[in-house]
């Protein structure tokens, strides 16, 4: 029993571990001015996604449903937080605890949503969950996409119409600009703040699945009619796997929001696409594998920065590399030749095999 | 073994359109009993089985657990009044180690909430600890504790059937249905299982509903019979009595 205890704590200890030394090592080398600026400008991209990333694997490959909509908690998460922010910076305070409470309003806010969406849904059998995320990404987007919120004297200004529909007195300024976002939040994350959060999100997931309520979760992906035979809750432990995935994806929001200058609601951001590369991160990584979404993460970040100089073939090359890597991580006859090379590797350094 | 009766079900009713899948059937159990099932392929015995889980809501009739009426209550809540079940195809968390099939099923037994195993607090270790000792006892009694960390789908088939008992055995029930625990064991292995059941009986004092075809199995441990035929009672009984009934005899040789 303890051999098995221990195979889950040491996945994730080499994880931690991991995370760790690879934030050392970067910050040092990039302390040295040695890690190439094309890499130095990704890092709070790199513990952005993978958030993001780990976050989607606990509804996909932990709790077996398929959302379509990850990137619409994403831009909950970043447009929510940074309202907060930039409200604050108008009023003149600007520090460390300002971005912990966006973070945390991100974090809620995000969370909220998908408890929301979650109840009705995921009552439902089937793909229903699927079809209903893709609608709520693609109607989050649009409408942070379309509003226009104010602030003067008179307080908060909203309207869906137009930049002079909010008639604004003077000295007041605009904190969504429709089309044009969110201008001047400031720059709070750091890779320092954005690897903490990754540490955090890791550490929470590792947790929820290492317990009871993640043992129920994972039983009900299984095998839905034995979980409820033995009583366990189907609504509840979906939702909770539903609802703490929204509140990371939403802390994903939040960096990313903190990471520009400007924050807008477009396709590329927030669109559905947004959600198809963050799924892709998860399957090429392996469904329920945390370690193997952020390395995912990383990989596919970096791999269309490398290609840039090949211009019209990158999107070419890094498609052909995506479904080389897929065979080689999902493909039945792969995963076996690579349990036997294994067990011959055991064998090798005498290790029972049970 | 006492009269107290655990199981009491009066004139239960389905049908899927037009067929009659169980009509008016009925049957009493007591407690510590081993109760057998028996009837021809689409008898309807797995619909009964269905019909005391939850699976289907009867269209009529009356399904008492320790007195209390169960009807209506869905197949979550029903477990949680006490009734347990293995399945004709087995249905394991095929992903999961062997011990957290077991210790899954124990998650209404040991109380701590999900913050305070996120937060690893002494709760969470006091609680696992018991479960992992819950868990390995249950899987001792079928002698599966030495694959208690091989993935469940892993394990051969006999194994499997027998994990199914130990994960039903771990919600605590009073009443467990087992549907055709024998089904593809060879000799030996029904033989291990019938020691097995007497045993669960009288280690947990389990009154225990099965459903098999093995004759073997069903002569060697059922105390009483209920013999199902195109959904209706045929015929119920000692088992003795019933295994020589005219009627019974008919529907099992075909005339
Ligand atoms: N959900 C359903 N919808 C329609 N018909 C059903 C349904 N469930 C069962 N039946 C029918 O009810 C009848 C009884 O089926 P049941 O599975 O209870 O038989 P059984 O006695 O368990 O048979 P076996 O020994 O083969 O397991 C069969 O004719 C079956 O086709
Ligand atoms: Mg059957």
């Amino acid at each position: 029993m303890n051999r098995l205890k221990n195979k889950k704590f040491i996945d994730k200890i080499i994880t931690f571990f991991i995370i760790i030394v690879a934030y050392v090592v970067t910050d040092v080398l990039n302390n040295m001015g040695m890690v190439p600026s094309l890499i130095s400008g990704l890092l709070v991209s790199f513990c952005t996604y993978s958030i993001i990333a780990v976050a989607l694997n606990l509804v996909v490959g932990i709790s077996g449903e398929l959302s379509l909509g990850h990137a619409g908690f994403m831009c909950i998460g970043a447009f929510s937080s940074a309202i907060f922010t930039r409200y604050m910076k108008f009023l003149g305070v600007e520090n460390i605890y300002i971005f912990i409470i966006a973070i945390i309003i991100g974090a809620l806010v995000s969370a909220l949503f998908g408890f929301l969406i979650g109840i009705p849904v995921l009552r439902l059998k089937g793909d229903y969950l699927a079809i209903v995320t893709l609608a709520f990404g693609e109607i989050i987007k649009n409408i942070f996409n379309a509003i226009y919120l104010g602030y003067d004297e008179n307080g908060f200004h909203v309207t869906l119409k137009s930049a002079s529909a909010l008639k604004l007195k003077e000295g007041g300024f605009f904190i969504i600009k429709g089309p044009q976002g969110i201008t001047g939040a400031p720059r709070y994350s750091t890779f320092l703040i954005a690897t903490i959060l990754l540490f955090i999100c890791v550490f929470v997931i590792y947790n929820l699945i290492d317990q009871k309520t993640g043992r129920a979760i994972m039983a009900l992906r299984d095998n839905r009619i034995a979980g409820e035979s033995i009583g366990l809750n189907v609504t509840k432990y979906k939702l909770i796997a539903f609802t703490i995935s929204a509140a990371f994806a939403g802390i994903a929001g939040v960096l990313y929001a903190h990471n520009f200058h400007t924050l807008t609601a477009s396709t590329k951001n927030f669109g559905y696409n947004m959600s198809i590369t963050i799924l892709v991160f998860v399957v090429l990584g392996g469904m329920g594998n945390i370690r193997g979404s952020i390395i995912s993460v990383v990989v596919l970040t970096i791999l269309p920065e490398i290609l840039r100089g090949l211009e019209g073939y990158r999107m070419l090359i890094y498609a052909i590399v995506l479904i080389v890597v897929m065979i080689f991580t999902n493909s039945p006859f792969v995963i076996n030749y690579r349990k036997n090379l294994k067990l011959k590797f055991n064998k090798a350094k005498g290790v029972k095999h049970e | 073994m006492s009269n107290e009766i655990v199981l009491n079900v009066n004139s239960l009713s389905i049908s899927f359109g037009g067929l009659k899948a169980v009509s008016d059937f009925n049957i009493d159990i007591k407690k510590k009993e081993i109760y057998g099932l028996i009837g021809p392929n689409g008898a309807g015995k797995t619909t009964v089985f269905n019909l005391l889980t939850g699976v289907y809501k009867p269209e009529a009739g009356e399904i008492l657990l320790c007195g209390e009426n169960i009807v209506g209550l869905d197949c979550v809540s029903i477990n949680k009044k006490g009734i347990a079940r293995t399945f004709q195809n087995i249905r394991l968390f095929s992903n999961m180690s062997v011990i957290d099939n077991v210790k899954v099923a124990l998650n209404e037994h040991y109380k701590y909430n999900t913050l305070q195993g996120i937060l690893r607090l002494r709760k969470y270790f006091e609680c696992e600890k018991k479960m992992d000792e819950e868990a390995n006892n249950l899987l001792k009694v079928f002698s599966i504790d030495d694959l208690a960390n091989v993935t469940a789908t892993n394990l051969p088939y006999g194994k499997q059937r027998k994990l199914e008992i130990a994960r039903a055995l771990a919600t605590r029930p009073k009443l467990l249905l087992l549907d055709e625990p024998a089904a593809g064991m060879n000799e030996n292995e029904t033989k291990e299982l019938m020691e097995t059941i007497l045993k669960v009986r009288d280690e947990f004092d389990m009154t225990i509903l099965l459903i098999e075809h093995d004759m073997k199995l069903v002569k060697g441990i059922c105390e009483r019979l209920t013999v199902l035929n195109f959904g209706k009672v045929l015929s119920s009984g000692n088992t003795n009595d019933v295994l020589n009934d005219k009627e019974v005899i008919k529907a099992y040789l075909g005339d």
